[in-house]
């Protein structure tokens, strides 16, 4: 078989919550330009895993992770890295839309003005690049100037991706990205996703099964910590190996 | 099983709710009986020469209380200058980045110590250090001493605002690769802002309304204040104890009350502002 280049390579990760551990030898390689779903019940780690890519976690006090991840196989975990650039190529977009207290423009324009240097026409020929990356630009060209906290849920939650990408980054990292969505706004962020995969190594965290089976190509079971299967989408929804993939993907538990 | 009767937890229920409505009640009545005392007595002297002239001497028929006010706003606005930046950034400081530190504990503990220390005991320090030491009273140490007193409270204040920004936000401010000190200068800051000036505006209005520090700082004069640095400077608070306590004239007595009578109503409106600022980001926050 021939060796698969990996975008982000993660070797015996272990996460500890102060005392508790939370991620036991996790072992994950994800593929550039694809959609990788993180799956499993409540609490099995998979939101841990992804805040470990960003090294987000490190906002908290007594929370650490050990072993390896390799971006463009670069160890992350290194003391040594530059983070505000990590940050700048591994975008984040969370559970709950978290737009700033500022316009729609501002809020587009913040990350722009954080890391280029951009003359004002540029930045807002940016903006509006990522607010149609984002496939927001019609509902919100008129509206630049309005609070971004006027929007709706799902609109919110695209500027988010919007904001995201005008980081320009390599990565998107989603932490259950439409469960605060009604099925709207949900689809259109699917629709979305979709297309976002041409520009985008894409790694979700998702409850929702039919999400992961509609989107992802590839499909990592997380079970107490562990990745228990990784594997094709299709293969670990219809044919998985392991007994507890399988029970956890008909609906049995979780 | 037999189901208990209902009557006797329906009239708990119905008791219980006449008494803390009745409690309620009791704060709108205190306040309405302050303010209309305060309007009985001082309405009849309101008049525009108390608002545009200086206090006359003792015992001396006439005269305003535009230097006691304009004193009194000097007095603050000084206190509010030394008081606001520390305890700002203090405040921001504890609830961003001290946390659970040794330090951030231990500031938080004197920041409670503080806000209980009594103003008399604020005041005679300041008199201790600033009006033994040089010499002579001033408006200065007036504005000290009520520094001391707003200090605590802003800090309070400001670390509250701070902290009830859930980490959300400051999680997706990192995660597009912005530093700690950029996001809360620029995002946290404006996502906290108007609680902030709520709760500083309610912390000068609280001191501007002090008496006993400057009794033993600021003290009082019947000039305009016009030697903040180095001499006695008027103070509504002060000219209000003394016109109404110290004075055997009717007339001064009317005077204090009407200077009250203004101070309620200047306190009365920095308030309602205030609330107005909290409500507006009560609506936001929806």
């Amino acid at each position: 078989m021939q060796k698969k280049k990996y975008k982000i390579e993660t070797k015996r990760l272990n996460f500890f919550y102060g005392d508790h551990q939370a991620l036991f030898d996790n072992d994950l390689s994800i593929e550039a330009n694809k959609i990788t779903a993180v799956i499993g019940p409540s609490g099995c780690g998979k939101s841990t895993h992804l805040r470990v890519y960003n090294r987000i976690f490190e906002l908290h006090r007594g929370q650490r992770a050990e072993g390896e991840v390799f971006i463009d196989g670069k160890d992350i975990l290194d003391p040594g890295i530059d983070l505000l650039d990590l940050r700048r190529r591994v975008g984040m977009i969370f559970q709950k839309p978290t737009p700033f207290p500022m316009s729609v423009f501002d809020n587009v324009a913040y990350p722009i003005r954080l890391h280029f240097k951009a003359s004002q026409k540029e930045i807002a020929e940016r903006v509006e690049n990522a607010l149609r990356g984002a496939a927001l630009w019609d509902e919100v060209k008129d509206k630049l100037r309005e609070s971004g906290q006027a929007l709706s849920g799902g609109q919110q939650q695209r500027l988010c991706i919007a904001r995201a990408i005008a980081a320009e980054p390599e990565i998107l990292l989603m932490d259950e990205p439409t469960s605060a969505i009604d099925p709207v706004g949900t689809l259109k962020i699917e629709e979305l996703m979709d297309r976002l995969r041409e520009r985008f190594t894409i790694v979700i965290v998702t409850h929702n099964m039919q999400q992961a089976s509609r989107i992802s190509d590839t499909t990592a079971f997380f079970y107490k910590g562990s990745i228990v299967e990784v594997g094709p989408t299709k293969l670990i929804f219809t044919n998985p190996r392991n007994k507890q993939t399988e029970d956890y993907v008909s609906g049995r538990f979780g | 099983m037999k189901t208990r009767a209902t009557f006797f937890r329906k009239t708990k229920d119905s008791l219980m709710r006449a008494f803390s409505g009745f409690a309620t009640s009791m704060a709108l009545v205190l306040m309405a009986w302050v303010i209309f005392t305060i309007v009985r007595e001082g309405h009849s002297s309101i008049s525009a020469e108390l608002f545009l002239n200086a206090s006359k001497p003792f015992g001396e028929v006439g005269g305003g209380i535009a230097n006691a006010l304009l004193g009194t706003v000097m007095i603050t606005a000084g206190a509010a200058a030394l008081a606001l930046p520390p305890a700002l950034a203090a405040g921001i400081w504890l609830a961003e980045f001290g946390k659970d530190s040794l330090l951030a504990r231990a500031a938080r503990f004197t920041v409670n110590v503080m806000m209980g220390v009594p103003s008399v005991i604020v005041g005679l320090f300041a008199y201790g250090v600033l009006v033994t030491t040089t010499g002579h009273f001033s408006g200065f140490a007036g504005s000290f001493s009520l520094a001391i007193l707003m200090f605590p409270v802003v800090v309070r204040t400001t670390e509250d605002q701070f902290s009830g920004i859930g980490d959300a936000l400051r999680e997706s401010l990192l995660a597009l690769g912005a530093s700690r000190a950029r996001s809360t200068l620029t995002v946290i800051w404006r996502a906290a802002r108007s609680g902030v000036v709520t709760g500083v505006l309610l912390a000068v209005a609280r001191v501007s309304g002090e008496t006993a520090p400057l009794l033993f700082t600021a003290l009082f004069a019947d000039t305009w204040p016009t030697s903040y640095f180095s001499g006695p400077t008027p103070s509504a608070p002060v000219l209000i104890t003394s016109y109404t306590m110290d004075s055997p004239f009717e007339s001064m007595h009317r005077i204090g009350w009407s200077a009250a009578l203004t101070m309620a109503v200047i306190l009365l409106a920095v308030n309602i502002t205030a609330r107005y600022f909290g409500a507006k980001r009560a609506a936001k926050r929806k």
